[in-house]
């Protein structure tokens, strides 16, 4: 459904990014994987539309995405959380999920007065399971920077999920994560995709994304090092090298 | 109520809706400082409207808001390129071409001020004061308020979440500028007699004063600021000429102490479920 072709980004004399080529099929739980400073992140902006390629192309459900800017982007179907926890700060953790369904609700000067409409309580309810199924439910009144480090970490998925997205792309969403936490986030992740979405994640702990992931490619300086099944990806060369360095002879 | 407490009521009104202008701008994170600019275009237009067309008060005042939304979308159109302190010099250089352009414009009046409108009464002021309070209420229980406050929050998240964010911007500066035009045009007839200076960059900046020292987070604040900096003043004339010095001085001790303002989303909310459990309580 994603199809990433040749897609190169400069910035200045830079490249942070070097043709790369990545499918991600539908229902798929995608792992890009890199040590610090490969470019997992700047793909991932190219992705939503927040940098623009300087080469190359990326397609969604045949939708070339390359021109488009982020909020056309959201509403074809691509949410993403941000690494670098970004909430709306004066808002309520419920206040936080409603907003995100803005695009899919009525949302214009006339929703002023259909407070209590049919299809509005049905978002409302909508809103509701979200919270719960993120485990966010008894602090959904609170206001969303009160909330524990995993908590917010939680809410930006949830926020996400708000839009109803096909392709849900998460940066380093077990960041700061203790392992009992970690564990947890990624129970959810697999009920993410067991909902029929598609799940794109950015992690350079290699332990974390073993586990779930379907597939995945390696980033190093850029470039494209290895991509595949998670067992196939354990045994290359070319990732242990990246992550561990080269034994001197 | 004597004709002075009178007086400050009257321009208190005036105020707080010109706080609200700065208010619904502020928004959406731009600050505008041509404020004054918007409701002198509303005072004109209505007052040009009842006076030398002979129309009555309240379609002239509507007509002079609608003309100054429009202006404010002309103006909000290139705003939207620029950014922070670039937002500011840009309405703040709006305020003054308006300002002098009616200077000089002698269809009303230019140097010599416009004489004759006539006709708002304090009911009237409140009338629309009240008006706006329900309109801002139900905004910030909306969608389209919680949107607005997206954008004002983090620009870049709510455009990660599909919001049209130029479109809202767009919008919360047409709104600031209607609602100057009414503030303009209620001043406009309350004070019979109207000049450019009436207009002057002093009248913006207050506007934006009373925002944020009130709170610029909830309409509430801006009210409340608005309020406050109306009243004041005159309790305190008899330290005359320090006056000034003291407002300045309240300003900083408030950005120092209070940097989010008098009234905060938080406390709003408290006291709204509070109400909400007297009124349970007294239903029970």
């Amino acid at each position: 459904m994603l199809e990433i072709a040749n897609v190169t980004k400069n910035f200045g004399g830079l490249t942070a990014l070097n043709h790369i080529c990545i499918q991600v099929k539908e229902n798929q739980i995608y792992g890009l994987i890199g040590p610090n400073g490969a470019g997992k992140t700047t793909l991932f902006n190219l992705i939503a539309g927040f940098l623009t390629a300087t080469e190359g192309s990326i397609q969604f459900s045949g939708k070339e995405l390359t021109r488009l800017r982020p909020n056309k982007i959201a509403r074809l179907g691509i949410a993403r959380t941000f690494q670098n926890i970004r909430l709306f700060g004066t808002m309520t953790v419920r206040e936080n999920v409603l907003v995100a369904q803005n695009t899919r609700a009525r949302s214009g000067v006339l929703s002023l007065v259909q407070l209590l409409s049919a299809r509005e309580k049905q978002f409302q309810e909508e809103a509701n399971v979200l919270l719960k199924k993120m485990g966010l439910w008894k602090k959904r009144n609170e206001p969303s920077i009160s909330l524990a480090y995993g908590d917010q970490r939680r809410l930006e998925i949830a926020r996400a999920l708000a839009l109803a997205p096909k392709l849900l792309l998460l940066d380093e969403p077990a960041a700061g994560m203790n392992e009992a936490e970690t564990e947890d986030l990624l129970g959810r992740i697999q009920e993410i995709r067991d909902m029929g979405r598609t799940v794109m994640l950015i992690e350079h702990d290699m332990k974390v994304v073993m586990g779930i992931c379907d597939y995945i490619s390696v980033l190093n300086f850029g470039s494209l090092i290895a991509q595949g099944a998670p067992e196939e990806i354990q045994a290359s060369e070319a990732v242990i090298e990246a992550y561990l360095g080269r034994e001197e002879e | 109520m004597s004709v002075y407490m009178q007086g400050v009521v009257a321009l208190m009104g005036v105020n707080i809706l010109m706080a609200l202008s700065v208010y619904a701008i502020l928004s959406t994170d731009q600050v505008s400082l041509g404020n004054a600019g918007f409701m002198a275009i509303g005072a004109y237009t209505s007052a040009y409207l009842t006076v030398k067309v002979g129309w009555a008060i309240f379609p002239a005042i509507v007509t002079g808001a609608l003309v100054a939304s429009v202006m404010g979308l002309l103006v909000g159109i290139p705003v939207l390129r620029l950014s922070g302190l670039y937002i500011v010099m840009a309405t703040f250089a709006f305020g003054e071409v308006v300002r002098t352009f009616f200077l000089n414009f002698e269809p009303t009046g230019g140097a010599y001020g416009f004489r004759g409108p006539i006709g708002t009464t304090l009911p009237m002021i409140y009338g629309w004061v009240l008006a706006f309070i329900l309109f801002f209420w139900l905004l910030s229980h909306s969608r389209l308020g919680r949107s607005l406050a997206a954008v004002r929050d983090d620009t870049e998240v709510a455009n990660s979440i599909g919001l049209s964010v130029k479109l809202l911007k767009l919008g919360a500066f047409w709104l600031g500028a209607f609602v100057a035009g009414v503030a303009g045009g209620l001043y406009a007839h309350y004070m019979f007699y109207i000049e450019s200076n009436n207009f002057h960059i002093l009248v913006s900046t207050m506007a934006i004063l009373y925002v944020i020292l009130g709170g610029m987070y909830t309409f509430w604040g801006a009210i409340v600021g608005a309020i406050i900096f109306s009243i004041l003043p005159e309790t305190l004339r008899f330290m005359q000429d320090w006056r000034l010095s003291l407002y300045g001085a309240v300003l900083v001790l408030m950005l120092i102490f209070r940097p989010s303002g008098i009234i905060t989303p938080m406390m709003v909310r408290n006291v709204a479920s509070r109400l909400t459990g007297i009124f349970r309580k007294a239903g029970a």
